[in-house]
């Protein structure tokens, strides 16, 4: 019998802890699908953060770490000076990467740190139970923002990609979205480029998803990957702002 | 070998450096800033890294990353910056990652002073993370044991896989000294790591297990196991660890519990006494944790008073008085906030303090 | 043997230095040592001190109750710790910069116009090294000779140009 597919041996085959609808399970896969293709499987090391993604490590075949709140860019940085060689990335979702860790992920691009971050964007703290995040959009509501947030209480959500990417050392940032086929095609893509980036050591590397989540959000999966499509991508613009030279 | 003369927080970052330390993270602050200055540019000739972090709180994380990836680290503070990394040592203790942890610390509370102190003593043996932790705590008192313990302290963090955290104060780390320094071991290769320390996360490549370095466990009876195995490693660590030096204890009416830069004011203070006709004897731990209790069993029947002397509000009293159990009074001496007494100060206190325990 | 020194200035003129100088010089002829500097915001323009103390036994304590040596480069050093010096001690006075003198006639005062001299010999950031010879003239605490090959070590390379100044200035009190 001619094999058609095969999971990557980049996941460890077992179920996820993710709720049905959840972006983590894609984004999970296809940085390790990219991983294994290019043979990185056995030399690389990567961080999760606190959120619903620090059991990413039971799914991510690699070597990894936990981190303390928001400070995965530290524990990377850290890695990468006793690891000159290896592929080093962080995991992390908006609580702890755009609220908790802001000093860490702006400090890590701003000195060209050369590992990879993959931000997973879904407007909103997952594990905690459905709180308002920085990056929660104007009108969500939340558990801390019942009525929905407002400017005047809770400021504008904030946009990382477009903050990162003033750093003249982060030399890789780009958004992309995780609601349909096609569009996860093309995160693929970032991530591979992204990858390759770090490989050839030019500065930091950043991959932001937006992504769903259905169970805080109260909604069916399908109008989980609508919202991300066009409430998220109004908001947050789907597209590379920077790339280097010959990428 | 020769001696050099040199400031205790030189000591403290050339020990380091020769005992392997391949990383390094500091954030200015006083009065420790000779060891983020001196690690910039020495730790890279000696084929380490160093990174002159954002806050406190991204140094200990690079210190837990580079370590758990099976680097030796080292990092150094001072009072409120170790305030600052209280999440990242319960953390890495959790993770079982071992790490060295110097804290020149000054006078307290909050910003507070920048002159010595030694108000860390329950943030360093009690410390601020959360959790069922312990962290071996050493305390030198003159630059050669400084350069010594710190050489020490990287086995120990090894050893039993936990943070080490040294405690000194300004005045040890601006003080010179004659030092002889250790020899250099030269740092592990990369490639070496996991024969060093095998559950290191070094790329799946380099061992035969996928390695996992966490703390989350989610499962109360596995956490609880989790506590119960960390709590065979720092009884063990309560036999083992135990360090301190005495003089005197036979035949003194005064004992003088003092460690670090007021131990060496209390032996001034010992022949002022004795000039006075009076015979005082000093316990100097050098393991803050675990206490030694032990050397308050050589206290001879002579001992009228036990005076812990500290240059604090009186925080290690409270474990002069669980190892004396209540054999003899215990008094206080201390002066705090940046201020240090001087040996005469002490004395006619000491004095004092024993004319009311024999009223 | 144990003599206390205790050295004071305003930040930059050197008083620390030759405290420091000293107390290499003291560990490289076999004695035991401490130097404990003053450290902090004071050294930003008022005055920085060093306390150092020499024996041929271990020393217990670096700091000092009184002093065998006092050394000062500027008049608020002078008002601030003359007291500290024992009865029959040693006061030397940076007379170029304090225009008074001790009130200490209990100790053997000594004036040395210390920038003056280091201005006719032609670099005037030597003036602690003038000061430096009087002390081992008057105390005799280290050896010339260790002082020197300290001076042609700190004084090299890049630095060379300020070594004959320096060298000079450490003759002053010395031939």
């Amino acid at each position: 019998m001619k094999t058609v597919f095969e999971p990557t041996k980049g996941m460890i085959p077992v179920d996820t802890s993710y709720c049905p609808g959840c972006g983590h399970g894609i984004a999970h896969r296809i940085i390790m699908e990219c991983l294994e293709e290019r043979g990185s499987l056995g030399n690389t090391i990567g961080v999760v953060p606190i959120g619903c993604a620090i059991n990413a490590h039971h799914f991510m075949n690699v070597d990894m770490c936990e981190s303390t709140h928001g400070r995965a860019p530290a524990i990377a940085a850290g890695i990468r000076r006793v690891h000159p060689d290896q592929v080093v990335f962080t995991y992390q979702g908006d609580g702890d990467l755009a609220s908790i860790g802001t000093a860490e992920i702006i400090h890590a691009a701003h000195r060209g740190e050369k590992f990879t971050t993959f931000f997973i964007n879904n407007a909103i703290y997952g594990m905690t139970g459905g709180q308002m995040a920085p990056t929660t959009l104007i009108g969500q509501k939340t558990t801390t923002s019942v009525n929905g947030r407002t400017v005047e209480q809770a400021g504008l959500p904030l946009r990382m990609c477009e903050i990162l990417s003033q750093i003249d050392c982060a030399v890789f940032v780009e958004r992309v979205m995780l609601n349909n086929p096609a569009n996860v095609r093309k995160a693929k893509a970032a991530v591979k480029k992204a990858l390759d980036i770090q490989d050839a050591r030019l500065g930091f590397t950043f991959v932001e998803f937006l992504s769903s989540c259905p169970t805080n959000w109260g909604l069916a999966p399908k109008d989980a990957l609508n919202y991300v499509g066009q409430n998220m991508a109004d908001y947050y613009p789907v597209r590379n702002f920077k790339t280097p030279e010959g990428f | 070998m020769s001696r050099v003369l040199m400031k205790g927080n030189e000591a403290f970052a050339e020990a380091a450096i020769r005992a392997g330390v391949k990383c390094y993270f500091g954030y200015p602050i006083t009065p420790q800033n000779e060891i983020p200055e001196y690690m910039s540019h020495e730790l890279p000739k000696a084929g380490g890294a160093f990174i002159q972090a954002e806050s406190e709180l991204a140094a200990i994380n690079m210190a837990f990353g580079a370590s758990a990836s099976g680097g030796r680290v080292f990092i150094s503070t001072s009072s409120p910056g170790l305030a600052l990394m209280q999440e990242g040592i319960g953390f890495i203790a959790s993770c079982e990652v071992p790490l060295v942890i110097l804290n020149v610390s000054r006078g307290g509370p909050g910003v507070g002073g920048i002159q010595p102190g030694q108000a860390d003593y329950l943030q360093v043996t009690r410390g601020g993370y959360n959790g069922d932790v312990k962290v071996p705590v050493f305390a030198p008192s003159s630059i050669q044991e400084c350069a010594n313990l710190i050489y020490e302290c990287f086995d120990i963090a090894d050893e039993y896989r936990n943070p080490v955290v040294i405690l000194a104060d300004g005045m040890l780390g601006q003080m010179m000294e004659p030092v002889e320094l250790p020899e250099a071991r030269g740092i592990t290769p990369v490639e070496k790591i996991n024969d060093e320390r095998p559950w290191a996360i070094t790329g799946t490549d380099n061992h035969p297990e996928r390695n996992v370095v966490y703390s989350l466990r989610l499962d109360p009876q596995v956490l609880e196991n989790h506590c119960f195995d960390m709590f065979e490693k720092y009884a063990k660590a309560e036999k083992e660890l135990v360090r301190w030096t005495d003089q005197g204890l036979e035949d003194a009416e005064i004992v003088f519990v003092a460690f670090g830069t007021m131990s060496r004011l209390c032996v001034e203070a010992i022949e002022l006494l004795e000039e006075r006709g009076i015979k005082a004897g000093l316990i100097r731990p050098i393991s803050l944790w675990p206490y030694p209790n032990a050397a308050f069993d050589k206290i001879g029947k002579n001992c009228k008073v036990v005076i812990s002397t500290e240059l604090s509000m009186g925080q290690m009293i409270t474990d002069v008085k669980t190892a004396v159990q209540g054999r003899w009074p215990v008094s206080l001496i201390n002066r705090t906030g940046g201020m240090v007494p001087s040996s005469i100060e002490i004395a006619d206190r000491a004095e004092k303090a024993l004319k009311e325990a024999t009223k | 043997m144990k003599k206390k020194l205790f050295f004071a200035g305003a930040g930059g003129q050197g008083a620390l230095a030759i405290g420091q100088m000293i107390a290499k010089a003291a560990m490289e002829e076999g004695l035991e040592v401490t130097w404990l500097p003053s450290y902090g915001p004071e050294m930003r323009g008022g005055t920085a001190n060093c306390t150092v103390v020499v024996s041929d036994r271990a020393i217990s304590c670096p700091l000092i109750n009184e002093a065998d040596v006092l050394v000062v480069m500027n008049l608020p050093s002078l008002t601030k710790f003359q007291s500290m010096v024992v009865p029959g001690g040693k006061i030397f006075i940076n007379s170029s910069l304090v225009p008074v003198t001790s009130d200490r006639k209990d100790c053997d005062v000594f004036e040395i116009p210390c920038n003056d001299i280091a201005h006719d010999l032609g670099n005037e950031r030597a003036s602690n090294i003038v000061m430096l010879s009087a002390i081992l003239k008057e105390t005799g605490i280290v050896k010339e000779e260790t002082v020197r090959e300290q001076i042609e070590k700190m004084f090299s390379g890049r630095k060379a140009k300020f070594l004959p100044a320096n060298l000079a200035a450490l003759k002053t009190y010395l031939d």
